[in-house]
């Protein structure tokens, strides 16, 4: 029953909230609009808007030394969940059974581990800062800890579905990964999506102004 | 009738566009913010956490424009504005942040911090949440059009005094002259050289120049409170007077905030383009530098260095003309580890120089300054913000190092006409 459901209806409707909800908090900043910039500008803001969206991958030498543990960990934890996402071997499979008809090579299984182990001590880092470090106490919200609780369960449940000891395991897996996509628009997870329009909003107004962000 | 609450949070409400929204959506908390702001590393504070400061607007951005907010308040479950959190937050925002911008440029998700914490401004002045040094100043840049409570008379009798001693010409509303030069009120009160430096060079160069005794002030007080009313007044009287004396170029002075409410902001402010162009004296000396229409003689060899005014680099991108106008006569001019578009705050920008409450935790933050110029040893400090100006030399008469010359870049250059 639990399975049916998982695999079912609850599968359709986290993919529908989950679309339908990224595109409209898209259309949701677009259509709030942005007043026309009448200064004269010294430059256009395109590149800016452009390489902003490049150089914000990279911490500003100036306060390199400062951030490091979080760079690093923020690294591990986004380069890591990416890897396993898109080449662990059950993730291909389902993406070609359910959405493109079509797989690529996927990892080996040592490539799993290591990257499950980088992406998991890249969370945890990052979550202990976030309790223990003074300001990020102060400036985390509810939803930061919700979003990364439930990123952790799909990262341990998906872990414990690649041995394939029972089905339970897969569909518990599941379940947490539709739990995770039902969430994702309302959330601040949705961080990964509109850090390209603020680091492009910025970029231009800086841009114009004849100044690298 | 609405409360001050209510007309703030109106105004915060009023606030949401769509960087507002983007900027919000893409906050993960990760607090790198805080490791580029001085008044969070030279205080240990949490609490000037950047992205904290704009903690108002993220209020209402979520009660309004998120699921969660609107659920929450459709159940009665939300938590709204009150007045406690305005008065917390106009010191945060008031005395704990020099609006430099520095935060926005390390952002790992592209939030300018800077942006939003103008638009705080904007919903504590509606609810009165203003310092007093700064409610003070908006009354007189309103009633004389200055914030010093200069008048016309006090600005002739300083030109005049000015023309006697120094032997200057300095042109007053004359019509159709090329450039009107605006002023700050410590130009005129506690920095006339740079007036007298300014009719050396113009007169050197061949340049038309005026004043304008209607309107001469560039300060914006309007901006640095966060009252776009206020600010969009004193720039129509600035529009008024430039139209009536029919020039062509606006020369914004040596003043960080003027020269983006000028360059950047001001036209959006109005709603409407300015009928000039607008430039900064610095970039206007470069370009008679590049011209070949200013000819220096000898050198500076004092050991000096150069403190960029946040808002002239950083908002502004007038980076590489002063270091260009250095080294024509400044062969010891060397440059603090971390300056153009990354350096340290004077500590009183964004209005917090107007205020009196602020100060001790302003020479506080001037520590990091501090450990600037102890670095490199230097003799003067030269700069083209008088509000800068003002804010180095308090800094290091408290920190007993008067034995470094502030000095205004203009003043300096003109010292070296041929």
């Amino acid at each position: 029953m639990f399975e049916q459901l998982v695999d079912g209806i609850l599968w359709d409707i986290a993919l529908v909230v989950f679309f339908v909800g990224i595109i409209w908090r898209i259309i949701d900043v677009l259509r709030r609009g942005k007043r026309q910039d009448l200064s004269v500008p010294r430059n256009s803001g395109v590149p800016g808007a452009i390489m902003a969206n490049i150089r914000g991958f990279f911490p500003r030498r100036e306060i390199a030394p400062r951030v490091r543990m979080k760079v690093i960990a923020g690294y591990m934890f986004h380069v890591g969940l990416l890897i396993l996402l898109f080449f662990a071997a059950p993730h291909i499979k389902f993406i070609e059974e359910h959405i493109t008809g079509f797989g690529w090579t996927a990892m080996p299984y040592w490539a799993f581990l290591v990257s499950a182990q980088v992406a998991f001590a890249g969370l945890i880092l990052l979550w202990i800062h976030r309790l223990l470090h003074p300001v990020t106490q102060l400036i985390s919200r509810r939803d930061d800890h919700i979003g990364a609780i439930l990123v952790f369960l799909v990262m341990l449940t998906g872990c414990m579905a690649l041995a394939e000891i029972s089905s339970e395991l897969r569909v518990f897996h599941r379940f947490t990964v539709e739990l995770l996509m039902i969430y994702f628009p309302f959330s601040a997870l949705m961080h990964a999506i509109m850090f390209v329009p603020s680091r492009a909003y910025s970029g231009a107004m800086f841009g114009r102004r004849g100044v690298d962000l | 009738m609405s409360t001050p609450l209510e007309r703030g949070v109106e105004t915060l409400k009023a606030q949401v566009d769509a960087r507002v929204e983007s900027y919000f959506s893409s906050c993960t908390g990760c607090g790198v913010c805080a490791e580029a702001c001085l008044f969070y590393l030279e205080s240990g504070d949490p609490r000037y956490t950047p992205i904290y400061k704009t903690e108002p607007l993220r209020k209402v951005w979520k009660n309004e424009h998120t699921v969660w907010g609107k659920l929450a308040a459709g159940m009665g479950l939300s938590k709204p504005i009150t007045e406690n959190d305005l008065s917390d937050w106009e010191e945060l925002v008031y005395d704990g942040c020099s609006m430099c911008s520095r935060c926005s440029m390390v952002c790992p998700v592209g939030i300018d911090i800077a942006y939003l914490i103008r638009k705080v401004k904007e919903g504590l002045a509606a609810a009165g949440f203003v310092p007093e040094g700064l409610q003070i100043a908006g009354e007189r840049a309103l009633q004389f059009g200055s914030p010093m409570g200069l008048t016309e008379k006090s600005l002739r009798n300083a030109i005049a005094a000015l023309e006697k001693e120094e032997g200057v010409s300095i042109p007053i509303d004359v019509e159709g002259a090329e450039y009107l030069c605006m002023l700050s009120s410590a130009e005129v009160v506690m920095y006339s050289e740079y007036i007298t430096a300014l009719s050396k060079i113009f007169s050197a160069a061949g340049i038309s120049w005026t004043l304008s005794s209607k309107y001469f002030e560039a300060t914006n007080t309007g901006v640095q409170k966060g009252d776009s009313g206020l600010a969009r007044q004193l720039l129509e009287r600035l529009v008024d007077v430039a139209t009536e004396l029919k020039i062509k170029t606006l020369i914004s002075p040596e003043c960080g905030h003027a020269y983006t409410t000028f360059r950047w902001d001001g036209p959006n402010i109005l709603g409407r383009e300015f009928p000039f162009k607008v430039v900064h004296i610095l970039e206007l000396l470069d370009q008679l530098r590049a011209d070949g229409k200013l000819k220096i003689s000898g050198s500076f060899d004092e050991r000096l260095t150069y403190h960029d005014p946040c808002n002239i680099c950083r908002r502004g991108g007038v980076l590489a003309q002063p270091r260009h106008l250095l080294n024509q006569f400044a062969p010891n001019f060397v440059e603090m580890d971390e300056c153009g578009e990354m350096n340290w705050c004077c500590g009183g920008g964004g209005g917090v120089s107007s205020n009196e409450r602020a100060e001790p935790l302003r020479l506080k933050v001037f520590d990091i300054k501090k450990r600037q110029l102890d670095a490199l040893n230097v003799s003067t400090l030269v700069t083209s913000c008088s509000n800068c100006r003002t804010m180095l030399e308090e800094g290091l008469e408290h920190n007993e190092m008067e034995d470094i010359e502030v000095i205004g870049l203009t003043e300096l250059l003109a010292d070296h006409l041929e």
